[in-house]
């Protein structure tokens, strides 16, 4: 394996993209995630590869659109209000059967909000990204590590299933920095090869391709989209991923996300130092939820305690996934305020009667 | 490590220059003297010297910090007058932004700076970080920062670094790298930092310093 380096979140997610073959990057910068741009706009050009910033986000989604239609791997970023912007471009992408990348930083919202980390987009994300009945693939990394694995990832299962893939990190997760390891192996930019869809030139030797998500049919809409959700139901049965640690025993499961599962776990070993039965699960992927693995988590636990830099939007997940079956409550910070291990610890303590 | 009147720290983003910035403060003020550190990032949106401003008033040391920094505005403005700092500290360290982008914000205040007679503006190195993993990478990027911050580097700070995970191994391995890009600059070496509690044998112009600069979880 290579040497560690260290490096910001941020520029793993960039790095990792190059190193998955993402040959186009069409951003807009915001805080806090400029710096995936400020990275790849030193970097593309050394490797053969577009970066282009746009004159908007609605813009660059516009062009990831174009060039995913073309079968080349390609990518945009934003934080959270841009993500808003893209919204209606990330719906076109779905609808039309379209593998990319779109990487959110969240920040506190809404509106505005600020530059401070936040977890609040989680509905947004997890519920579609836009208009209609469609989904996006939702990663959640919570290691600069991770978060480089989660963008080969994503490329490989956006364009396995043909939907945008989006990673969901937090300005938290973006800025702080950390060892990273990534292989030798030579940068290869994607092309179109194994994607007979691609609209790239048929040179007459095929029919053509049409890169559309205009129906003229409702009977043909809704097959298309009945057949898009059975690509679905493949992905859940096998694409699901989560972390578990301490669980078996544990009488609270505490479930959280990214950076607060960082902080939640320190919490979860302070509780279990002062003798208390706690666990931890973390969804890697938030859609699909990991259904499967945190009945398995919560199987012996007499409660869950869902922790979010928000005022409670995975928990609605952590219910249904569990059919409610365990009291599951809840503690967050929001507006860019990060939880501490110390305030988590308390509501631990406070659920278990000790405190 | 010798401290001059007005000390300037600058190098390429996550080189680690706030937390030996943070560390140069305290052994100024231990050493008695009256410090000034100040923010003088306006690239970077967290993990900033900002952020110890509990640490500095427990060490009578003064901050000054860009106006907006750590609230939820994205604006970079500079609300400081470089002469009456100066002039009302006996120490100042001025923590620079990252990279040449950082070190326009360095360019405003060049001429004022340019007039004074002790004055040290230190390079931070580390090797480990991505895009300065060669000498003559670090090189370029310490000739950008000269140029954006109308100011000229006169010496060279070591403090390659893994964050929390830094072994003795990391650190001695990176001695010839930094030793490499001193020759490049034709500048001093200044120092090797080292984490406190790891052994000092051996390692040449050892700086020992503690880690401020970190997450608030424990893995």
């Amino acid at each position: 394996m290579a040497e560690r380096t260290l490096m910001k979140g941020n520029e793993a997610l960039a790095e990792a993209a190059l190193r998955a073959g993402c040959k186009c990057f069409f951003g807009y910068p915001i805080t806090p995630q400029t710096e995936i741009s400020a990275y790849l706009s030193k970097r593309m050009p050394k490797v053969g590869g577009v970066f282009l910033q746009a004159e908007s986000e609605v813009a660059a989604i516009n062009m990831v659109y174009g060039c995913a239609g073309s079968g080349i791997r390609c990518m945009t970023s934003s934080s959270s209000p841009g993500i808003s912007l893209k919204s209606e471009g990330i719906s076109y992408i779905a609808g039309a059967d379209l593998p990319c990348v779109i990487i959110d930083v969240m920040r506190g919202g809404p509106g505005l909000g600020g530059i401070q980390p936040s977890q609040a987009d989680y509905w947004q994300v997890t519920r579609g990204l836009g208009h209609g009945d469609y989904h996006c693939l939702v990663l959640a990394p919570a290691s600069v590590q991770e978060m480089a694995d989660t963008v080969t990832k994503a490329f490989d299962l956006a364009d396995e299933y043909r939907m945008p893939a989006v990673v969901l990190a937090d300005g938290l997760l973006g800025q702080m920095m950390e060892p990273v390891e990534f292989d030798d192996a030579e940068i290869k930019m994607s092309t179109a090869e194994n994607k007979p869809w691609a609209a790239n030139g048929h040179g007459n030797k095929r029919k053509h391709n049409i890169i559309n998500s205009l129906y003229l049919q409702a009977n043909e809409l809704e097959q298309t989209v009945v057949d898009r959700f059975k690509r679905y139901d493949d992905l859940k049965a096998k694409h699901t991923m989560a972390e578990a640690s301490d669980c078996d025993d544990a009488d609270i499961v505490v479930v959280a996300y990214g950076s607060t599962a960082r902080i939640a776990k320190s919490a979860v070993d302070a509780a279990r130092k002062k003798g208390i039965k706690a666990g931890m699960f973390r969804p890697i992927t938030l859609w699909p939820f990991p259904e499967k693995e945190i009945n398995a988590a919560v199987k012996n636990a007499k409660k869950v305690l869902t922790v979010e830099m928000s005022m409670g939007q995975m928990i609605e997940d952590v219910k249904l996934a569990i059919n409610c079956s365990k009291p599951v409550e809840f503690f967050g910070r929001t507006g860019g305020v990060i939880p501490s291990p110390a305030e988590i610890l308390a509501k631990i303590e406070e659920m278990e009667g000790t405190k | 490590m010798n401290f001059s009147k007005m000390n300037i720290i600058t190098g390429h983003y996550g080189s680690g220059k706030t937390n030996f910035a943070v560390n140069l403060a305290l052994d100024i003020a231990k050493s008695g003297r009256q410090c000034t550190i100040v923010d003088l990032d306006i690239v970077n949106p967290y993990f900033r010297t900002a952020d110890f401003a509990d640490l500095f008033a427990k060490n009578n040391i003064t901050l000054k910090v860009p106006k907006y920094a750590n609230s939820n505005l994205d604006i970079p403005a500079l609300n400081f007058d470089i002469n009456s700092i100066i002039s009302n500290s006996e120490y100042v360290i001025l923590d620079v932004g990252g990279d040449d982008a950082g070190a326009t914000a360095l360019g405003r205040y060049a001429p004022a700076i340019s007039k004074l007679d002790d004055v040290q503006m230190l390079y931070v190195v580390n090797r480990f970080r991505y895009l300065t993993r060669q000498p003559e990478e670090a090189l370029e990027l310490m000739r950008d920062i000269e140029a954006a911050a109308a100011l000229r580097c006169t010496g060279i700070v070591n403090n390659s670094n893994l964050g929390l995970a830094t072994t003795i191994e990391d650190v001695e391995s990176s001695v010839d790298y930094a030793k490499r890009i001193a020759e490049l600059a034709g500048l001093p070496l200044v120092c090797n930092t080292i984490k406190r509690d790891l052994s000092t044998h051996g390692l040449e112009n050892p700086y020992e310093v503690d880690i401020y600069v970190k997450t608030i979880w424990n893995d």
